[in-house]
């Protein structure tokens, strides 16, 4: 365990360094220190895993160590201990948060290479806050201790996205989105809170180790996980809180890379994962988490499809990746769903990271239908951005294009899994390929749309920032190689690792309705995947590659405007909860405070007063109105009654 | 040290006299002088807590002086579980207030004698273990205040002392009477003429009479504490109070109203507390949201300040009147943890009114760019405020939820929306006074942070941390204490029920 606590405190204390005395710092030291902390993290936990995969099977078939680092809330005989759990899951995503955090870092000093000290230092504080914080969700061994994680994780994405803090917008991202998390987190709380009134602790051992703890308590047994759900629909912004991670790219792009693509954002779906014990003794509570998934993947692939800020078309992109881990989830497939959680940080920080390599070349633009034709002057952020979009659109033996369609497989064939979900998952592969490859080609392709000045200056990024990416692009593209289908090989390493984490879904508690579905062959649904991919990419070369007219022709018809307009604005969520809860709850808190506030609470003392004073109106001769005699009459009694007590008089 | 807590109470009441003394005009001896006596005070609550033994349930230090014997009436004074770290509070807060009224000009050596008057007057409410006692300090701290916000506050301190005082004084009034009532009572029960707490508890008394004396010691504890709807005396007076003054009043004084409640309401009154305990619950409830939605509106820095203690008291009754151990401490925790933070946060309000003559949160705006040390400072004092775990103010809004849940899921649930709504104003002033583009108020020279105030903040700060990642220093200490009482709290309902 000692070494799990190194992987914490390093990062830590590195940000209080940063923090305290960053200004004293130069930039290198502080840049370097901070990549070095996490690089020490990494090596932690790949130490820690190495401690895992010596580890015997335990009698339930698990692989764990649980320790307790000290007591931190204790009362009466209830001892919440600050717990750590390294098991397959917790080793490996710790892995992932800091070799992924790692070289951010590294490319962060570059990126991040125009501010002054203080602000260069304050940024890496709060990325090894964001470290230190994420670790700790993963490896936490009791849902206070993973509460812990979570809020302090939201708590450095708040300072994060805010920090360009004189821009107006980003202050508002900031606080959005920690509010929407403290939305979910209202639902986490409670369910952790149901757990500890019903089993007075809230160790994962205790609790997680048994799939059968909450089978046969009735409501309970949906009520909690359910409750559970809502923090991670937060966290992983699922529909209906998925309204904070677009605006959260209003934080420096490395940290939109880190936390709103690869890993802060996985949490939730790690959560879920953490707790499929309690989770799959429900079936309602895993349809409704398969439906958020899939309905999220498909919503946020729709508004991808229309909007041309690169990063907000990767933001939308990200939520509906994370619908698809949400939909392994509540099917059941817990290994797949960890498998896309693992190839998705890849690519999806390798595509923001080339977003990032973009907008640093460009001056800060980000509107794709300003640009084209970077293809030419960018090469390496071309290749490497290229080979993200290749996995995120599924295309044949990327990592993406594995990880994508044992989701979907085990959507259809899974006894949680239904036709539906996997046609709605399908559906949404086909808006992926196209918004996926609309992106690279509007951006790199065809004649660029630039001003002559602009275009002139526009050079490939420095080799602290292309080598992150090349190095995330050979692991975006290779990471398939650990998760074949299982009808290509016996070489499984990602399911064998993973195996002894996830209990199997109960026997008998699904209706056995996928007989029919089972029949369908593995080589003809990974057909269906390849043929989408490539009917995907041929469409948008034909489109936006070769500027056809086909987009300002279908703009003609009022119907696909009316579309156009409800993708554009994003289903109008954010309008809606602004009227309702941000200007409609502030309206009626101000009615409050103005007429029953200052109306009528503040004068019921006044009337209270005004009866007493039409009672002693014979008394008015003492209203002297000096507040020094009140004073003096007031000692006077005092001294009197005293002297009274006291045997005097 | 003998009589220590004598000590801890009148040393800054009696030196704070003895400032008087010295000639007007030498600021600087005043002001070291108050300083060292603070200090002193400090020091003492510092070692009453290095003494205090933890694992023991009863009063400890106790000292007795008998006063009037025939009517059982004594000095008597004692420390347990339930006051220790509401006295240490109480010191810490006491250096903190003459602090920040540090650069006030006028009239410095009343001033700082009224500053340490309220201390010492709150030291003794809190140490008294006589009901009269008790009641005495009670009242007694009313009146340095009084004049604190009369002499040195805002332009409508005037209606803002009048409403205070009045509501105060009714309270009072209705507590003395119960007073009065009880201890016939108790001589009727037990034979003993004895104002001595000890001899209060465990009575049988029917319900009806409980009922009534419950509610005249509740009405003045909740006034106290401004618990909704009797708070609305409270933002006018935190607003116009001087900073020194606020400090004290929100951040200890107010916490007599609750200790109250915990030490009297609910050990003396069992049958009524039970039977009181869904509308109290809902009352607890009620200022918590009703706090809460009217701090998410205020204009002005302290307003919102104002309304976003009311939230925290309403947190704190409804911990205690979950009349669960967990509840309990969450309770007694959150007088302790939001006394900290709130003394922080009306210390920031205070030195940025110093710099920039404005309270309004619309003029305010982008004071971390001028004041890079307020930012850094800042923050954790509103993260305690909105429950972010790592922070004290978690671990008592997680206990006093805990407590909630067990009494109720739904008071539990409707508690946690406070998770929501306090971030919602908190970070809505971290956004307003911090952020964004400079606000109007910000033209002028703003120097950050001077060595006096970082030292004040930075303490407060650290006593957040330390409290948030190590909460057992003080539930350890709090435990014995709080189970004994509500095993007494529970014993004579059990018989009732029989």
């Amino acid at each position: 365990m000692t070494s799990v606590y190194w992987v914490l405190f390093l990062p830590l204390a590195m940000a209080l360094v940063n923090r305290l005395w960053g200004g004293k710092l130069t930039r290198a030291m502080s840049g370097v220190l901070s990549s070095l902390a996490v690089g020490l993290a990494l090596l932690f936990s790949l130490y820690a895993f190495s401690r895992v995969a010596d580890l015997p099977l335990s009698d339930q078939g698990s692989r764990q160590i649980f320790g307790t680092l000290y007591s931190w809330i204790s009362v009466g005989g209830v001892n919440l201990g600050f717990s750590l759990l390294l098991d397959p899951l917790s080793a490996l995503m710790a892995s992932l948060v800091a070799g992924v955090g790692l070289l951010i870092h590294v490319y962060s000093i570059a990126y991040m290479g125009g501010e002054d000290e203080g602000e260069f230092s304050r940024y890496f504080a709060y990325l090894n806050f964001f470290v230190f914080s994420m670790l700790v969700l993963v490896m936490a061994g009791s849902f206070l201790v993973m509460f812990l994680g979570w809020e302090l994780v939201g708590v450095s994405s708040y300072l994060l996205i805010g920090f360009y803090r004189g821009r107006e917008s980003a202050v508002k991202a900031g606080v959005k989105a920690f509010l929407v998390n403290r939305v979910g987190d209202f639902g986490f709380l409670l369910g952790i809170l149901a757990l500890l009134v019903n089993y007075h602790t809230l160790d994962f051992p205790a609790i997680l180790g048994n799939p059968g703890l909450l089978a046969g308590r009735g409501a309970l047994a949906t009520v909690v996980p359910l409750l559970l759900f809502a923090g991670a629909v937060g966290k992983s912004a699922q529909v209906p809180l998925h309204v904070w991670l677009p605006d959260a790219m209003e934080g420096p792009t490395p940290v939109s890379a880190l936390m709103h693509a690869a890993t802060m954002v996985a949490a939730g779906v790690f959560m879920v994962l953490r707790c499929h014990a309690l989770f799959q003794a429900s079936p309602a509570a895993m349809a409704t988490v398969a439906w958020t998934g899939v309905a999220t993947a498909f919503l946020a692939a729709s508004i991808a499809l229309v909007q041309t800020d690169i990063k907000r078309v990767l933001a939308y992109s990200t939520i509906s990746q994370l619908g698809y881990m949400m939909l392994g989830a509540g099917v059941g497939a817990y290994t797949a769903a960890f498998f896309h959680l693992f190839t998705h940080a890849f690519f999806k920080s390798l595509l923001f990271l080339g977003a990032g390599s973009v907008m640093h070349a460009m001056g800060g633009e980000l509107d794709m239908t300003r640009m084209g034709g970077l293809k030419a002057r960018m090469p390496v952020t071309y290749w490497t951005f290229l080979a993200g979009a290749l996995c995120l659109a599924g295309f044949p033996l990327t990592s993406g294009f594995f990880s994508k369609d044992e989701i979907l497989r085990q959507a259809l064939v899974s006894p949680g899994g239904s036709p539906w979900l996997w046609l709605a998952g399908t559906l949404t592969a086909v808006l992926t390929a196209v918004y996926a490859f609309r992106l690279v080609f509007k951006v790199f392709h065809g004649e660029t749309r630039m001003e002559k000045d602009a275009w002139d200056h526009v050079h490939e990024s420095p080799a602290a920032m292309t080598l992150p990416m090349v190095l995330l692009a050979a692991a975006a593209l290779l990471a398939g190689l650990l998760g074949l289908p299982e009808s290509w090989t016996r070489f499984q390493p990602f399911r064998d690792w993973m195996a002894p984490a996830f209990f199997d879904l109960p026997a008998g508690l699904m209706p056995a309705a996928q007989a029919a579905a089972q029949a369908v062959p593995d080589w003809a649904l990974l057909l269906l995947a390849s043929a989408i991919a490539l009917g995907g990419l041929a469409f948008c070369w034909r489109v936006f590659a070769r500027h056809s007219d086909l987009p300002s022709r279908l703009m003609e018809s009022p119907a696909a405007r009316g579309v156009h307009a409800l993708l554009w604005n994003k289903y109008y969520f954010d309008e809606a909860y602004q009227a309702v809860f941000v200007d409609g709850f502030r309206g009626l808190c101000r009615l409050v405070w103005r007429f029953v506030d200052e109306g009528i609470i503040a004068n019921l003392v006044d009337l209270a007063g005004s009866m007493a004073e039409a009672a002693g109106s014979t008394l008015t001769l003492l209203q002297t109105g000096y507040v020094r005699f009140y004073l003096g009459a007031f000692v006077l009694g005092v001294v009197l009654i005293l002297a009274m007590l006291a045997g005097l008089i | 040290m003998n009589h220590l807590l004598s000590w801890i109470i009148w040393l800054p009441v009696l030196g704070g006299m003895g400032l008087m003394a010295l000639p007007e005009g030498r600021a600087k001896a005043a002001r070291a002088a108050a300083l060292a006596l603070a200090l002193a005070e400090m020091a003492l609550c510092l070692l009453l807590l290095a003494r205090f033994d933890g694992s023991l349930a009863g009063a400890q230090f106790s000292e007795y002086l008998p006063w009037v014997p025939a009517w059982g009436l004594g000095y008597r004074l004692g420390v347990d579980g339930i006051s220790v770290f509401l006295v240490a509070l109480n010191g810490l807060l006491g250096l903190a207030a003459l602090l920040a009224a540090w650069k006030r000009p006028d009239h410095w050596r009343a001033m700082a004698m009224l500053i340490l008057a309220a201390e010492g007057a709150a030291q003794g409410a809190f140490l008294a273990r006589d009901v009269v006692l008790f009641y005495l300090f009670f009242e007694a701290s009313l009146i340095p205040i009084y004049l604190l916000i009369g002499v040195w506050g805002g332009e409508k301190r005037v209606a803002a002392t009048t409403r205070f005082l009045l509501y105060t004084l009714f309270g009072s009034l209705l507590m003395l009477a119960a007073i009065l009532v009880m201890y016939f009572q108790v001589r009727t029960l037990t034979g003993k003429t004895s104002f001595d707490m000890a001899d209060w508890q465990g009575l049988t008394l029917p319900l009806g009479y409980q009922a009534w004396l419950f509610g005249a010691f509740f009405l003045a504890f909740a006034i106290k504490a401004g618990l909704f709807p009797l708070h609305s005396w409270l933002p006018e007076a935190y607003r116009q109070a001087p900073v020194a003054g606020v400090i004290l009043l929100a951040g200890s004084l107010a916490k007599m109203g609750s200790y109250g409640m915990l030490r009297f309401c609910l050990p003396f009154f069992p049958l009524a507390a039970h039977a009181a305990q869904p509308l109290v619950a809902g009352l607890a409830l009620a200022s918590l949201l009703y706090g809460a939605g009217m701090a998410l509106v205020q204009p002005d820095f302290k307003g919102l300040l104002s309304y976003a203690s009311v939230s925290h008291m309403g947190l704190c009754v409804l911990g205690l009147f979950s009349l669960d151990l967990a509840g309990w401490q969450g309770g007694l925790l959150t007088m302790v943890n939001h006394g900290v933070s709130i003394a922080a946060l009306f210390f920031v309000a205070g030195l940025l009114w110093e710099r920039l003559g404005t309270d309004e949160l619309s003029r305010h705006g982008g004071a971390y760019a001028r004041m890079p040390a307020l930012g850094l400072l800042l923050l954790p004092a509103a993260f305690s405020f909105m429950g972010v775990p790592g922070t004290n103010g978690f671990v008592n809004e997680f206990l006093s939820l805990w407590g909630a849940f067990q009494y109720r899921v739904l008071a539990g649930a409707l508690g946690a929306l406070g998770l929501i709504l306090g971030a919602a104003y908190m970070l809505g002033l971290v956004k307003k006074v911090m952020l964004g583009p400079s606000g109007e108020a910000m033209r002028g020279p703003v120097p950050d942070l001077d060595g006096r105030e970082r030292l004040v903040l930075g303490a407060l700060v650290l006593v957040i941390f330390v409290a948030g990642i190590f909460p057992n220093l003080l539930l350890s200490r709090m435990g014995p204490s709080l189970s004994q009482s509500l095993q007494s709290l529970t014993a004579p309902v059990a018989v009732a029920m029989k």
